[in-house]
């Protein structure tokens, strides 16, 4: 390739900037994404510290008041009960932080899209990319995590080598809704719904005790959040209690993240591409 | 044309320096009052309604598995008992220190709504002064709700003693406010939060007695447990709501408080002087 | 003209400031008077900003004595900022809150009672012109707007003086006329002005007396006029040439015209030539059969005695 002979703009033997392909594309943005954090790696690093100060606190700490719970009709330990349901909900929890308040910074402050939209990247691109990175950390934090019961003892399963996967899929079903509603957003404030949504599933979403503590009606509404199905989908794989309902928690979670993806996609070609 | 600068009529106010520190922090009241009407909204969830779900689904829900056995629980007849007082003193550092890094972090660096307040007659301390104010003010506020609302669940066993834990939140509220506010004011960059988030208040809101007794952590875990500002913080409240106030530890635990607040005003003054007056 | 000025506003006799090893500013004497309006001309980094924060009784004085209205900032610091008006280069008005709002709670700082800050504030809306504005949120300002909002909180306790720290950078033309315009009005009244600039055009606009600091150092002081007078020449002739290939320069050609002119500059595209008389000068360029692209024969100005004492080199 010869520069000098041609000048830049008209040279035809130089490499064309051409549009990049999906994988490439990702690639490119969880590479922006990891030299971002190289700096902060202690940030990185202790993000994985919450579920497992939750485990110690509530599963060990709390967990000596309480006997053992039914869960599926055998009884087991209150913390091999607490963890699967912290994996779950720290899943959520890192998702949902990635995709809508470092997400609304990066797209009304950083303006950090608008500079990438003007290369060949797409929308489609920036968003598989946020969600690939937030998914690509929450899948290391699950796995470290899932050591962490192992040397506690709490796993009783080889089923729970597909928690991490799990995490992931409730990573994306929960990153591709928070995208989603981040889109409407206008100020801050806003933020204080997301933790309105989210604490009490936290909370509420079987994670410290069975669903059988609500009465009827309400135990119905419980078992069809998203943060549930995660829950009880992480339980069934930690504890080797696989069964049907574990398919229908899964194709629930495949179905939220697909609805979430494609409203977000739409979104942001409107907000960004006008 | 407007006159600007000769007397009106009647003789306008001459501006003066303020005559004490308190008068000065004072004359931020209504710059106080007006960032409180502009975001009270916006913390409506953090303040009010989090502590309450914590105490409705540890408290209540998860609290109907454990037995109310006071010789486990610290003298609770219940676990709600014993997790409602837990809760109050947590909350009250959770929203201190929600309030003393980011927001102080952008009254220096990034709005510097600070340094227009210094080149008015007011100083550092004032400025101070007035915003741990208005973070005490808002935990008076949050406790009162929350010591309204768990009284109906006929937990507390002492009206006084709810009483008291009002001004105990104050200085709980001021211990934690002080030295975390002192941290911020000398911070160049806000990434350090994490790390007061990560590795200060988060295991302090697990492991320091607000959950389950110190007791039943490891020996020396358990000493660290009782070395931490919320497990003062969270014995003191507990003692008084149920109505088992052992005095000298009591004084303990208040001299404690009060010597962290008093340190921490002291460090405040001194880093915020040096990064605003060069 | 000294006789008529009145008592001492500010007072430095050797002031300086340092920031660990480096002095910002070096040891200046200035001294300016009720009424007048005095300014600090320099290039960025001169200490000019270093001086103005001392006066304003928010830094600490190094070394040296200072005296505002007769006070010691370092014990008097709250006493004189309520006394004095300051108008910082960053804007910190509060972008949350509204004009009104920013006016009512900084007036609030002084001690003056609400019903009277309310009134002053409506005063003050009207005179920077805002009153249209009041309610907006300052966010949604444009920068001379902000600007004035900064004017009129400076003013909210009827200061005796107003220190402008570069009141005009980064205000598009139409903004900065407006800015100098009230400024006038406020010198009028008999507000006692104090403003740093690296603006020739606002130091000549708005400043009876004026000092030049280069490098934490007082190099030139005196009205703008009898700076000109001292420093340069009554008039600049400019003769343009075409920009000499890499490696040449007008050097030579500026050895032909030495003797015309009590001095020569050569810049890459023109000789500039200080003389009283540039008509009669570039007649005589002529005659020696030397032929410029263009000529422009124009009075010196006080960037040409600000480029003589502080140096052509950018030293940022």
């Amino acid at each position: 390739m010869s520069f000098a002979t041609h000048s830049v703009t008209t040279s035809v033997t130089r490499s064309m900037a051409r549009s990049l392909g999906a994988g490439e594309a990702t690639r490119l943005l969880l590479y922006r994404n990891f030299l971002a954090y190289r700096r902060a790696w202690w940030i990185f690093l202790t993000g994985f510290l919450e579920p497992v100060f939750y485990l110690f606190s509530i599963g060990v700490g709390v967990g000596q008041l309480v006997s053992g719970f039914e869960f599926n009709g055998e009884v087991i330990g209150y913390a091999s009960f607490v963890a699967p349901g912290m994996l779950a909900a720290s899943a959520m929890n890192g998702t949902v932080l990635d995709a809508t308040m470092n997400f609304f910074f990066k797209l009304k402050y950083n303006k950090l899209y608008d500079q990438m939209l003007a290369t060949p990247l797409t929308t489609s691109d920036v968003a598989r990319g946020e969600l690939a990175w937030s998914l690509l950390r929450g899948g290391i934090y699950s796995t470290a995590f899932l050591l962490v019961m192992v040397a506690m003892g709490l796993v009783h399963s080889w089923w729970a080598v597909l928690v991490v996967p799990a995490s992931l899929l409730i990573g994306l079903a929960f990153g591709g809704i928070g995208m989603a509603l981040t889109t409407w957003m206008r100020s801050w404030q806003d933020f204080e719904f997301v933790t309105l949504a989210t604490l009490p599933m936290f909370l509420f979403s079987a994670t410290f005790f069975p669903v059988t503590a609500y009465p009827g009606a309400l135990r119905w509404v419980v078992e069809v959040t998203p943060l549930y199905r995660g829950v009880v989908l992480c339980r069934e794989l930690t504890t080797g209690m696989v069964s049907w309902a574990s398919g229908a928690s899964l194709l629930y979670l495949v179905a939220l993240g697909a609805v979430g993806l494609y409203i977000c996609r739409r979104r942001l070609d409107r907000l960004l591409l006008t | 044309m407007t006159d600007t600068t000769s007397p009106a009529p009647t003789a306008p106010t001459a501006p003066t320096a303020p005559t004490s520190v308190w008068a000065g922090a004072w004359r931020l009241a209504d710059y106080w009052a007006m960032v409180y009407r502009r975001t009270w909204k916006a913390s409506v969830v953090s303040s009010f309604v989090t502590p309450l779900l914590y105490v409705l689904a540890m408290g209540v829900l998860l609290g109907g598995f454990i037995d109310g056995d006071p010789a486990r629980l610290e003298g609770a007849t219940s676990y709600l008992a014993f997790v409602v007082p837990g809760m109050l003193a947590a909350q009250t550092m959770t929203s201190v220190v929600g309030e003393c890094t980011y927001p102080v972090m952008s009254a220096v660096k990034w709005h510097k709504t600070y340094f227009a307040m210094t080149t008015s007659p007011l100083s550092v301390p004032e400025v101070i002064l007035a915003n741990l104010g208005f973070v005490l003010a808002r935990v008076a506020l949050a406790s009162v709700v929350f010591l309204a609302v768990t009284a109906c669940f006929g937990v507390y066993v002492s009206w006084w003693g709810v009483l008291a834990a009002l001004p105990v939140q104050l200085l709980l509220g001021l211990a934690f406010a002080a030295p975390v506010y002192a941290f911020t004011a000398g911070l160049m960059n806000e990434t350090a939060f994490s790390l007061v988030f990560r590795l200060g208040m988060i295991p302090m809101f697990l492991f320091s007695g607000a959950f389950f007794p110190v007791a039943n952590l490891d020996a020396p875990l358990e000493a660290v447990a009782r070395a931490t500002p919320l497990w003062h913080g969270v014995d003191l409240t507990r003692m008084l709501v149920l109505g088992e106030l052992d005095p000298t530890t009591a004084l303990v635990h208040v001299v404690y408080l009060a010597a962290l607040a008093g340190l921490g005003w002291w460090w405040a003054v001194r880093r915020l002087t040096r990064r605003m007056v060069v | 003209m000294e006789a008529k000025l009145g008592e001492s506003m500010i007072r430095a006799v050797g002031l300086r400031k340092r920031f660990g090893d480096f002095e910002a500013v070096r040891g200046i004497d200035v001294d300016v008077r009720r009424g007048e309006s005095f300014g600090f001309l320099g290039p960025n980094g001169a200490g000019k900003s270093s001086t103005m924060r001392m006066v304003a009784a928010v830094s600490p004085v190094t070394e040296g004595e200072l005296r505002i209205l007769g006070m010691d900032p370092a014990t008097d610091g709250p006493a004189i900022r309520a006394r004095i008006g300051v108008c910082p280069q960053d804007d910190t008005v509060d972008t949350e809150l509204s004009v009104r709002e920013n006016l009512y709670i900084y007036g609030r700082y002084f001690g003056l009672p609400r019903k009277e800050v309310r009134a002053r504030v409506d005063e003050l809306l009207e005179f920077v012109q805002l009153t249209e504005k009041a309610n907006a949120v300052v966010d949604d300002l444009s920068g001379g707007m902000k600007r004035r909002l900064t004017i009129a909180r400076s003013l909210v306790n009827r200061p005796e003086i107003l220190l402008l720290d570069e009141p005009t950078t980064g205000l598009d033309p139409q903004a900065r006329h407006v800015v100098w315009e009230r400024l006038f009005a406020l010198k009028q009244q008999g507000v006692t002005l104090v403003l740093t600039t690296h603006y020739m055009d606002e130091a000549e606009q708005l400043t009876d007396r004026l000092v030049v600091m280069d490098k934490g150092l007082i190099v030139a002081e005196g009205s703008p006029l009898s700076l000109i007078a001292e420093h340069s020449t009554r008039e600049v002739a400019e003769l343009r040439f075409p920009v000499p290939p890499e490696g040449g320069s007008h050097a030579p050609m500026a050895a032909q015209v030495e003797d015309l002119a009590d001095r020569v500059e050569v810049l890459p595209d023109r000789l500039l030539l200080y003389t009283d008389d540039g008509e009669e000068c570039v007649a005589k360029v002529h005659e020696r059969g030397l032929e410029p692209a263009a000529t422009l024969v124009r009075r010196s100005s006080l960037e040409d005695v600000f480029l003589r004492l502080t140096g052509r080199t950018l030293v940022d």
